[in-house]
């Protein structure tokens, strides 16, 4: 016979899990229990959404399953940002709740909450196990679901008795589960790819658009190979940096609110339009009607509730991105000559460059420059929501998928610093930097407690402006600089890291931003870096909320 | 805007009206009517949906569903040949006298039941398409309909064709 609990966690094991992020409480006992003498790492966090969170950075990191576990009520329901972080960026994890015992069900027990109907918006699927001989079971489809097709979070909610209760071992886990509702098309449509094929070789202006999926799907390769061969320029959305080597001639960087100019004119004038892995995010579209308003459109993606949801196609794909694009590679030929157009780009690229103006204050983009050139674009980098996200997109020279972890969709302060956590033990031989502001890493700030435990070698740069900066720059620009309750005090930060005994310093000057870096680099543990960035600092380009991508603010100076 | 009829075939598994009730609210979409019941498959539930919006919303509820793990296959049935039904049950004042027999010749009419006499009321019930039903139901208003429920539509294709998916078994 077996217990539940036992079944849990040998099912993990099954599934290959090495590494869970939680924190106990009264109805995970049992699965507490079984953990202790598992091969399984647990890790102890300080608060359950920095379990959610560093399960999703261990998932983008590695492109496995990540999993968190928590108690049920205040536990579970502190998990809840963290799975709809993971629905929005479409990312798998497993997320394990204990709940009050089936014969408590539904009467406002002890930590009791309906978890599995809170999050049933946010999942991707979820359950609530009732008998103790569904659970291998439910588990291997959660495991499924999770990584399959368009990713995405499954909740499995476990009354108590359900993981003590015991079963016969024969069968307890299955070897074949039946989904008859879920079964995503991988291989494309032949006859529109061969529609797709067409367009790409009669196009004279075309642009590709590739986002998240590209990452997802591990289709990198297959993305630079058909840029070359049809010599199409690439640009990127927020979730798919590092698709492309920043430095590739035909990188065009992130388009949308806070993307590069020369990839929103691309776009803007472009004729054809292949969007891959994307979903016309309002960042990234700016007003729809105007988005890319010449250019046919072809759109590939795994999901086909995205294709024609905010956007009108002309060739509706639905398929996994690296399958389809390897298709499309066999088939196409070069296609129209693109010279005057190419050159068009690189002029727009030469006259509106990424640029930022030097004065007395510490530039925030001059560090993550700084930070880029001494990492050489290697590394994991994992921003925080806000000025520092946008500044670190632009200035970041990401080179590698799975390089660059940030929230975009649901666009979470805090998600950062535990999302390195679990980039670290994903991948433990590469260097994590959390790129932070001052707001974003105070809400996640007991994570030091974590880090300090376990000694997780990870770096965190504050670019610390005392504000809550994002907030402030559209308060300066559409607010008429009313402040109203963004700014914040100062705090030493590299102190409270003492406190914790992590490393840290206060950089105030340019001449330290360098030294600073490597000692961090340097430094075999975590290391603070609070850097007292020049406190207006804004991020541009910029669209306006509402205007189109191509109606940008440049940042003249006020 | 206009109204299309969903056959949706779901599993039978606690949650599943919750999740497709969910997924119309936080998208937006208008649900004219629901009837949920068991079918002819053993764990699986048809339900009837009737959902009004415009050509794009019809798709997007279609694929919403679609994505919902315990929705196995969804099927606009509004331009194929159907039968639709619906039940009502109408409880209508009828004073004994000449209100009464006029309310009991309307039911004829409509091949409507009395299935209740009460002192000053009747019930009754009554099948058919919602047309059908909506015209009792604007000729009974006059005499005062005390209480009304309908079940939603109901509806199946004619002929051989059928909302059926095949099963597939994964080796995760």
């Amino acid at each position: 016979m077996k217990s539940g609990a036992r079944i849990v966690v040998e099912s993990l094991q099954r599934e290959g899990v090495d590494t869970i992020f939680g924190y106990p409480g009264g109805v995970v006992l049992p699965i507490y229990d079984e953990l202790y003498d598992s091969p399984i790492r647990h890790i102890l966090v300080r608060h359950e959404q920095a379990a959610a969170h560093a399960a999703d950075g261990y998932a983008r990191a590695s492109g496995r399953v990540g999993v968190c576990l928590a108690t049920s009520g205040p536990g579970a329901c502190n998990l809840v940002t963290g799975i709809a972080n993971a629905y929005m960026d479409s990312v798998p994890i497993v997320a394990i709740t204990g709940q009050v015992p089936t014969s408590l069900l539904g009467n406002d027990a002890f930590q009791e909450s309906d978890i599995t109907g809170i999050t049933m918006p946010i999942t991707k699927h979820n359950y609530l196990v009732k008998r103790t001989s569904e659970l291998g079971r439910i588990v291997r489809e959660a495991f499924y679901i999770a990584r399959t097709g368009r990713p995405g979070p499954v909740l499995i909610d476990i009354p108590k008795d359900v993981s003590t209760n015991q079963v016969r071992e024969e069968g307890a886990i299955p070897e074949e589960i039946t989904l008859r509702g879920f079964q995503p098309t991988f291989k494309g449509h032949a006859k529109q790819i061969a529609k797709a094929v067409e367009l790409i070789e009669e196009a004279e202006r075309p642009v590709i658009y590739a986002g998240g999926g590209i990452i997802f799907s591990e289709a990198s390769a297959e993305l630079l190979e058909l840029a070359e061969l049809t010599g199409m320029p690439v640009t990127t959305t927020l979730m798919g940096l590092g698709a492309i080597p920043c430095d590739h001639p035909l990188n065009l960087g992130m388009l949308g609110m806070h993307g590069t100019e020369y990839a929103n004119y691309a776009v803007t004038e472009s004729d054809l339009l292949l969007a891959v892995g994307v979903r016309f995010d309002d960042r990234v579209t700016g007003k729809v009607q105007s988005f890319a308003p010449h250019a046919s459109i072809i759109h590939i993606d795994i999901d086909p509730a995205e294709i024609g949801k905010n956007r009108k196609v002309d060739v509706p794909i639905v398929g996994d991105a690296k399958t389809v694009l390897r298709v499309i590679i066999n088939q196409v030929k070069k296609g129209a000559p693109k010279d005057a157009w190419l050159s068009k780009i690189r002029e727009w690229k030469e006259r509106h460059s990424l640029r930022y103006e030097e004065g007395d204050g510490l530039k925030p983009q001059y560090i993550i420059q700084q930070l880029s050139s001494l990492l050489k674009g290697e590394g994991i980098i994992v921003s925080e929501v806000g000025q520092n996200q946008m500044w670190t997109a632009q200035y970041y020279c990401f080179r590698r998928p799975r390089s660059w972890l940030t929230s975009g969709g649901l666009g979470t302060m805090g998600y950062g610093f535990p999302a390195s956590i679990g980039a670290h033990f994903a991948r433990p031989e590469e260097i994590v930097f959390d790129i932070a502001g001052d707001g974003s890493f105070q809400m996640n700030i007991q994570e030091l407690g974590t880090v300090a435990q376990y000694r997780i070698p990870v770096k965190v740069a504050i670019l610390n402006n005392m504000y809550l900066g994002m907030v402030r720059q559209w308060q300066e620009l559409f607010y008429n600089r009313r402040y109203s309750y963004t700014e914040l005090p100062p705090i030493d930060f590299a102190k409270i890291a003492a406190a914790y005994g992590i490393d840290g310093m206060c950089v105030e000057s340019r001449e330290e931003v360098v030294p600073a870096l490597k000692a961090a680099i340097e430094t075999e543990g975590p290391f603070i870096i609070d850097f007292r960035i020049e406190r207006e600092e804004n991020v541009f380009p910029m669209v306006p909320a509402g205007a189109a991508i191509n109606e940008m603010l440049r940042g003249q100076r006020r | 805007m206009r109204a299309h009829t969903l056959s949706v075939l779901v599993e039978n598994k606690p949650g599943v009206l919750a999740r497709v009730a969910g997924l119309f609210r936080r998208r937006g979409f208008n649900i004219e009517s629901l009837a949920v019941g068991t079918c002819e498959e053993p764990n699986m539930s048809r339900m009837t949906i009737v959902v009004i919006g415009d050509e794009s919303q019809l798709e997007q509820v279609q694929k919403q569903l679609n994505k919902l793990i315990d929705v196995v296959k969804v099927s606009d049935i509004t331009e194929t040949e159907t039968v639709e039904r619906e039940l009502a049950l109408i409880k209508v004042s009828a004073e004994p006298g000449s209100t009464r027999a006029e309310v009991m010749q309307l039911a004829n009419i409509f091949r409507a039941q009395i299935v209740d006499v009460g002192a000053k009321t009747v019930i009754m019930e009554v099948t058919g398409d919602t047309t059908k039903i909506d015209a009792l139901e604007k000729l009974l208003r006059q005499y005062g309909i005390k209480e009304l429920i309908r079940t939603g539509k109901i509806a199946l294709q004619r002929g051989a064709k059928i909302v059926k998916s095949t099963k597939e078994r994964v080796s995760a």
